[in-house]
C-alpha cells in the first residue's frame, strides 16, 4: 500500500521536475556542511569550476548535515541532484546496492585517480567498482596540552609504557589523563578502533566491522581488558556520558585533564576555548604491540552522482575537477583539512603537517567505526562501548550482546 | 427553468438532511484517513517486510517480504522490554500528575488579591514547549554547573589550584550523575515531563471546580461534612469529568513521551532510557537507523497498547452519550 502510494506520489513529483525540467547545462549540487569555513571552501571549488566551465549553470543546495542524512533517501530516488555530498565505506553501502548511486570507475579511470587518490581508494570501492570521489579526511590522533606536558617534564609518548607512565605522572600531579564526552557516542568508538588497530591492527578492524571477527573473540577480548585498565585506574574524565565532545573541551582548557582523542576537526574547538596553539600539540597514538604496522583512523567526505541525475556528463566532469591537486590544496586550506590528491600540498598548521606525515607513513587507513560497520552494528557497538565505559564489569554480558546483533546483522 | 435543471435541483432537495453532515464532514474524514487511517495500515504493512527505507532507480521499494519475522525478533530484544518497562513506568509515575494537579488546584480555588497571578505562575510550564522544558532540566541535573552539582559541590567538594593556575574542584564524593545513570535516567526525565503535566491537570481542575455547585456545597457543610469526607464525597464526585479528562490527557502524554528524551537523553545511556515511540524513531529513521521493518513492528505493538486504552475510552463516550 505504502510502495504504491509513494510510486504514485513519485511520478506526480517526477512529472512536476520534468515540467520545470533543468536545462541541458544545469548542474545541481547537494551539499552537507553550512559552517562558515566547509561552506566558504565549497563555495570557492564551486566558483573555480565555472571558470573553468563557463557554459554550466552550477545550482548550489546547501543543506545542514544532519538534515542531509535524512533527506538523502528521499532526493535520491525522487527527486535527485546531479551531485550529493555522501561518505565512503558502509555508509555509502546501502545506495550502491539499491542501485542510487552511479558507477564513476571511468572517471578513476580516466584521470589516474587509483594512483592520485589511492589512499582513500579501498573504502570508495564496492565490488571491484569505485562509486564516488573523495576531496577531504583528516586525521586522528591524541591532542594533549603541551603546557601541562612541559610542567611535568613529559614528552610525546610513542609506546603503550610511555602512555601509562605519563598517565601516572598526570595523575599524580592532579590531572586526569583523558577527557572525552560520550553522550553521542562515537567519541568511545575513537578511542575502542585506536586501541584495537594498535593491539590487533589494521585487518581485524576490518575483519571485526564486516562481521568476519566475533566481539567474544581472544583478540578483541585484549582490547576491552586493556580498556578496562585505563578506565578502572581512573584515565578518563568522570561524568563523560552526560557530555558531548564539545563539552569535553572543557576540563581540557581548563587544565583539568591533559589529553584528547579526537579527529582534527576538534582543534577550532580548542581555539574557541581560548587555548593558543603553544599550548596544544598532537602525537600519533602510541604503539601498543610491538611492530604492528601502524594504521590510522581517517574518515573521508566524497561526492557522488545520483543514478537518477539529469546530467551526468557536467557531473563527471565536477567529480574530477574536485579531485585536481590545486583545488584540493585550496578547499583543505579553507577547512583546515587534508587533501587526498597526494600532489596537492599540505596547509602549513602544524596540525595539518603532523596529520599529513602521520596519515602518508600509515600502512592503512580506517574510515570510522561508525562508517566501517553498517549502521546497526555501529549504534549497538557504540552504545556497548558507552556502558563499559561506565561498567567495566559488564564486559562479557555486553560482548555476548553484540555478537548476537552481529549474527543478526551479517547473516 | 429547463427540465434538468429542475430535476437535479429535486435531487438535492430530497437527500439535502442526509448530504449536509457528510459535506461538513468531509474535509475532516479526507485529511484523517490521509494522515492517520491510511498510515496505520501502511505502517502494519511494512512490519511484514525488511525494509532500509530507499527505493531503486526505477523508484520500486527494495523492501523483501519476511512475514512475521520482525516480530519474532521483537521478543529476543532486550532493547525492546526495556522500552516497554519504562513505558510503564512512565505511565505509573506520570499519573502522579493527576493527584498533584488536584491538590494545587484545590490550593489555588479561593479568592485573594493577585490570585490570577499565582494561577498563571503554576501554569506557565505547561506554555513552555516540551523541549525548553528538557533542555532546562537537563541543566538543572548537569553535575558540573547544574543545580544538583552545584549544591553537591558546596557539601562534598573543595576548590583547588590546578596544575595550570586555574580554579578546580576537588570532590571527595564525585556529584550524582542523574542523567547518565541507567537506574535513575527515567525518573529523572519522567520529574522533568511532570512539571508541565501537573500545571495542564491543574487547570482541567480549576476550571472543574468552577462549575462545583455552591447549592450541594452548603447543603453537605449543614450536614457536617468537612475536611476530607467533603472533598471525598461531595467535590471529587462533581470533578469526575476533570477527573476523566485529566487522566485521558496524561495517559497520553505519557504514551507518546518522546521529545523529553530526545533532548535529554537521545535514549542513552546505551538506551536505558528509550520508550517504545523513541526506539521506534532511532531503530527507522535516525542516524544509525535504516531498518523500517522493525521500527514498524515497534510501532504497531505501540499502536496495539494504545488501542486497547483508546477502545476503552470510545465505549466510555458511546456510554456517556447514550446515558443523556
Amino acid at each position: 500500500m505504502k510502495f504504491a502510494l509513494k510510486s504514485s506520489l513519485l511520478s506526480i513529483a517526477l512529472s512536476a521536475a520534468m515540467s520545470t525540467a533543468a536545462l541541458a547545462g544545469d548542474l545541481v549540487i547537494n551539499f552537507d556542511d553550512p559552517n562558515p569555513g566547509p561552506k566558504a571552501g565549497f563555495e570557492a571549488a564551486v566558483e573555480a569550476f565555472k571558470a573553468a566551465n563557463p557554459d554550466v549553470n552550477v545550482i548550489v543546495n546547501i543543506n545542514d548535515r544532519e538534515a542531509h542524512k535524512t533527506a538523502i533517501r528521499n532526493f535520491l530516488s525522487a527527486d535527485a541532484p546531479d551531485i550529493t555530498s555522501w561518505y565512503p565505506g558502509n555508509r555509502m553501502a546501502p545506495f550502491v546496492e539499491a542501485g542510487l548511486f552511479e558507477d564513476v570507475s571511468d572517471v578513476w579511470e580516466a584521470n589516474g585517480f587509483s594512483d592520485s587518490l589511492a589512499a582513500i581508494k579501498p573504502t570508495m570501492t564496492i565490488d571491484g567498482k569505485q562509486w564516488g570521489v573523495p576531496y577531504t579526511y583528516y586525521q586522528w590522533g591524541v591532542y594533549y596540552r603541551k603546557d601541562i606536558f612541559d610542567k611535568l617534564g613529559l614528552a610525546e609518548p610513542t609506546n603503550w609504557d610511555e602512555f601509562n607512565a605519563a598517565a601516572m605522572t598526570l595523575k599524580d600531579a592532579g590531572v586526569t589523563p583523558i577527557t572525552i564526552g560520550t553522550k553521542y557516542l562515537w567519541t568511545a568508538a575513537g578511542v575502542f578502533d585506536y586501541l584495537n588497530l594498535r593491539i590487533n591492527g589494521y585487518e581485524v578492524h576490518n575483519d571485526l566491522t564486516a562481521g568476519k571477527v566475533k566481539y567474544t573473540d581472544e583478540r578483541i577480548k585484549n582490547v576491552f581488558m586493556v580498556w578496562k585498565d585505563m578506565i578502572d585506574a581512573g584515565y578518563f574524565v568522570d561524568n563523560h556520558a552526560t557530555m558531548s565532545w564539545q563539552d569535553a573541551i572543557a576540563p581540557f582548557a581548563n587544565g583539568d585533564a591533559a589529553m584528547y582523542v579526537m579527529g582534527n576537526f576538534s582543534v577550532d574547538g580548542y581555539k574557541n576555548a581560548g587555548m593558543t596553539e603553544d599550548q596544544i600539540d598532537y602525537f600519533q597514538f602510541p604503539e601498543i604491540t610491538p611492530g604492528l604496522p601502524r594504521a590510522e583512523e581517517a574518515p573521508a567526505d566524497a561526492f557522488f552522482i545520483p543514478t537518477r541525475a539529469k546530467n551526468k556528463e557536467d557531473a563527471r566532469k565536477f567529480l574530477a575537477f574536485v579531485a585536481q591537486p590545486d583545488i584540493q590544496t585550496e578547499w583543505n586550506k579553507t577547512i583546515g583539512q587534508l587533501p587526498i590528491n597526494k600532489n596537492a600540498s599540505v596547509g602549513d598548521s602544524k596540525f595539518l603537517q603532523e596529520g599529513f606525515e602521520t596519515l602518508s607513513t600509515a600502512t592503512g587507513l580506517a574510515q570510522f567505526y561508525d562508517r566501517d560497520a553498517p549502521a546497526q552494528m555501529a549504534k549497538a557497538g557504540m552504545e556497548g562501548f558507552q556502558e563499559f565505559m561506565l561498567d567495566t564489569s559488564k564486559m562479557d554480558a555486553i560482548l555476548e550482546r553484540l555478537d548476537k546483533v552481529q549474527d543478526e546483522v551479517y547473516k | 427553468m429547463n427540465a434538468a435543471n429542475g430535476s437535479q435541483r429535486s435531487w438535492f432537495q430530497r437527500n439535502r438532511i442526509t448530504l449536509a453532515p457528510w459535506l461538513f464532514v468531509a474535509p475532516a474524514l479526507l485529511f484523517f484517513s490521509v494522515y492517520v487511517i491510511i498510515p496505520i495500515f501502511q505502517s502494519i504493512t511494512i512490519s511484514f517486510y525488511e525494509w532500509n527505507g530507499l527505493y531503486n532507480a526505477q523508484g520500486e521499494s527494495t523492501a523483501t517480504w519476511v512475514g512475521l519475522q520482525n516480530y519474532e525478533k521483537l521478543l529476543d530484544d532486550e532493547r525492546f522490554f526495556v522500552s516497554l518497562k519504562n513505558n510503564v513506568i512512565w505511565l505509573v509515575f506520570y499519573m502522579l500528575a493527576v493527584p498533584a494537579g488536584l491538590a494545587i488546584a484545590l490550593f489555588l480555588n479561593q479568592t485573594v488579591t493577585g490570585i490570577r497571578i499565582y494561577k498563571s505562575l503554576f501554569f506557565f510550564p505547561f506554555v513552555i514547549s516540551q523541549v525548553v522544558v528538557g533542555l532546562i532540566f537537563g541543566w538543572f541535573y548537569n553535575p558540573d554547573f547544574g543545580v544538583i552539582g552545584s549544591v553537591w559541590k558546596a557539601a562534598f567538594c573543595e576548590e583547588v589550584i590546578n596544575i595550570v593556575g586555574n580554579v578546580s574542584t576537588r570532590c571527595t564524593h564525585s556529584p550524582p550523575d542523574i542523567l547518565a545513570d541507567e537506574t535513575w535516567a527515567t525518573y529523572g526525565i519522567i520529574f522533568a515531563g511532570l512539571w508541565p503535566q501537573i500545571a495542564y491537570c491543574m487547570i482541567l481542575y480549576l476550571t472543574g471546580l468552577n462549575n462545583v455547585s455552591p447549592d450541594q456545597i452548603e447543603a453537605a457543610r449543614l450536614d457536617g461534612a468537612r475536611g476530607w469526607r467533603m472533598l471525598r464525597h461531595v467535590i471529587l464526585p462533581q470533578l469526575a469529568p476533570a477527573t476523566f479528562l485529566a487522566i485521558v490527557v496524561t495517559v497520553i502524554g505519557a504514551l507518546r513521551s518522546f521529545d523529553m528524551i530526545a533532548i535529554m537523553t537521545r535514549g542513552g545511556p546505551y538506551g536505558s532510557t528509550n520508550v517504545l515511540a523513541y526506539y521506534m524513531y532511532e531503530t527507522a529513521i535516525s542516524e544509525y537507523g535504516d531498518r523500517y521493518g522493525y521500527g514498524s513492528a515497534i510501532a504497531t505493538v505501540l499502536f496495539l497498547i494504545m488501542l486497547v486504552y483508546i477502545s476503552y475510552f470510545l465505549w466510555r463516550m458511546y456510554q456517556d452519550e447514550r446515558g443523556r
